[in-house]
């Protein structure tokens, strides 16, 4: 019974035409690299067909190990590198380069330390050419959103890990793009603020409906927080399977973690990442472990 | 509220210490007979001397004169080669093409050129702030270049994905992100300024703080020459500490490195 129950969760492969937010389509991407100085250069296939839709107002999350492309999809995504083949296409229209329809944030904050924390929530505001008194009234609201009111006047490095990247998401909110990018943006915090930091996320994504793609490598948070978990291989980089989370929502940190439904839902990302592992494995017949692949994919996987 | 000021009194009394006794042993080497007086008299007489080159206003008129040249020498070099430093670190193509040439250049000191200036210029004032702008550019320049290039690559990928242009990305990003370097070359460059200054002066020239430092010794006044030499001492002092004002206002933004 529980078992049937259990089946019906399951993992359909994502497949979705109404309202596409994010096309992605046949995206690939070459990088040339020189190994030393004496070799020639090296064709590296990040990211060889890659194909993704993305529903309006959806939150997807890219899962997989270190080095499967999931951030150079980010780059193509937002517009920062242009891929060798391929198109996206955002609301229908074809993007090249980028624009503050889409927003993004990364896992080092990039916060410019000259700037004061209201300054640097209006930074993409200055570009937009937002004349000065709207944009303190926008970030003042956007820097109240994240949790941060009073510390406007503050510079960068009087605040915390979890705290800067606060702005960062603020900053990111701020121009108001439909399109939020996550580049493991929680990958530096300290697992509690981690915690925090994900159900105030899924906090502001509740309240603002913005298309969200988190890149991570943490298989929990994948789950914990996104509609559907997209898997992806290495070498080349490619999408293997994608899995639609369906857990209720809104989700809490203190009770999903005790969700039978979400540790069941985790180990099937779990595995079908394992499998992604192995194959490589075989192919390149080295000495790495089960064990050791599945912790450089997540750190936090204990079963 | 008493102590705090008194503790705050000492401090500086401390730290002022070190000169104080400079100036003791200055003043009584001669006088106890280890030095010969006429050439190093003691910092009194000196003192004396300096006092009565201020109220002369002797003193004053070449102050004037030196610091002249020196805004003007150290003005162009800012207006120069600050933005062409941003040029330079920015396109990697314009660095690798002109940095063996920047390298020559910036390792052929500025007195040996002298004469060149002297040549090209004439022996008036263009040739002075000519040899000040050349020792000044360097410093700057070449701080700059590397300020530019130390700037994070995150803060310019953030800046990008928001749609900044290329001018946006220069003005917002660029300059700020390598302020800290610039102001440092600033900081050099000030100092050089004064001490290249002086060095041109005592060559060819007929006012200045230089010139009268070299007129002085001349003259066998010894007292007025080392008198001289103070105020170039304290010049320099005060650009320094002025700088280093200025450049803490601007970078308050930085994290404080606690005393250790």
């Amino acid at each position: 019974m529980l078992s049937q129950k259990r089946r019906n969760l399951n993992i359909v492969t994502g497949d979705s035409e109404i309202s596409s937010k994010i096309v992605v389509e046949n995206i690939s991407h070459q990088y040339h690299i020189k190994k030393s100085k004496a070799e020639k250069k090296k064709e590296f296939t990040a990211l060889k067909e890659v194909s993704l839709k993305v529903k309006k107002g959806e939150f997807i999350a890219i899962v997989g190990p270190s080095g499967c492309g999931k951030s150079t999809l980010l780059d193509i995504l937002a517009g920062l590198i242009n891929a060798k083949c391929g198109k996206i296409f955002i609301d229908g229209k074809l993007a090249h380069g980028p624009a503050l329809d889409r927003g993004i944030v990364m896992q080092g904050y990039a916060l410019f330390p000259w700037r004061t924390i209201r300054k640097n929530v209006e930074f993409g505001l200055e570009i937009k050419g937002i004349p000065k008194k709207e944009r303190a009234e926008l970030s003042r609201s956007f820097i109240e959103l994240v949790g941060l009111k009073g510390f406007e006047e503050r510079y960068p490095h009087e605040l915390s890990g979890g705290m800067k990247q606060r702005i960062a998401i603020a900053r990111a909110l701020a121009y108001d793009p439909d399109v939020l990018l996550m580049d493991e943006p929680f990958a530096a915090v300290d697992a509690q603020t981690r915690e925090v930091l994900q159900d105030e996320l899924l906090r502001i994504w509740e309240k603002t409906n913005k298309t969200i793609v988190f890149v991570t490598h943490s298989i929990d948070e994948a789950v914990f927080l996104a509609d559907r978990v997209a898997v992806m291989t290495s070498n080349p980089g490619t999408i293997k399977e994608i899995i639609k989370i369906k857990l209720p929502r809104p989700r809490r940190n203190a009770d999903m973690r005790q969700s039978a439904d979400f540790n069941w839902i985790r180990h099937k990302v779990w595995q079908s990442l394992q499998n992604t592992v192995t194959t490589i494995n075989e192919e390149r017949e080295s000495g790495l472990t089960y064990k050791d692949l599945a912790e450089e994919i997540s750190p936090s996987v204990v079963l | 509220m008493l102590l705090n000021l008194f503790k705050k009194l000492l401090g500086h009394t401390y730290s002022l210490l070190a000169v104080a006794i400079f100036l003791l042993i200055w003043e009584f080497i001669p006088k106890l007979g280890l030095a010969d007086t006429t050439f190093l008299p003691p910092f009194s007489k000196v003192a004396a001397a300096l006092w009565k080159l201020t109220v002369t206003g002797v003193l004053f008129k070449h102050l004037i004169i030196s610091l002249q040249r020196a805004v003007l020498g150290f003005g162009l070099g800012l207006l120069i080669s600050i933005p062409l430093g941003l040029l330079i670190g920015w396109f990697k193509g314009v660095e690798r093409f002109v940095d063996p040439l920047l390298q020559t250049f910036r390792q052929t000191s500025a007195l040996a050129l002298f004469p060149v200036f002297i040549l090209l210029f004439g022996i008036g004032e263009v040739s002075k702030v000519a040899i000040i702008f050349w020792s000044v550019q360097w410093p700057i320049l070449l701080n700059t270049i590397s300020g530019v290039k130390s700037v994070e690559p995150l803060l310019i990928k953030s800046a990008r994905s928001m749609g900044a242009s290329s001018f946006t990305l220069l003005l917002k990003v660029i300059v700020p992100g390598a302020f800290p370097s610039i102001f440092t070359g600033i900081r050099l460059s000030a100092t050089y300024s004064i001490l290249i200054l002086i060095a041109a002066e005592m060559i060819g020239s007929n006012a200045g703080l230089g010139f009268l430092l070299y007129e002085s010794e001349i003259k066998f006044e010894i007292p007025e020459m080392y008198a001289a030499i103070v105020t170039m001492s304290l010049l320099g002092l005060a650009v320094n500490y002025l700088l280093v004002a200025v450049g803490g206002r601007l970078t308050r933004w930085k994290e404080e490195i606690p005393n250790t």
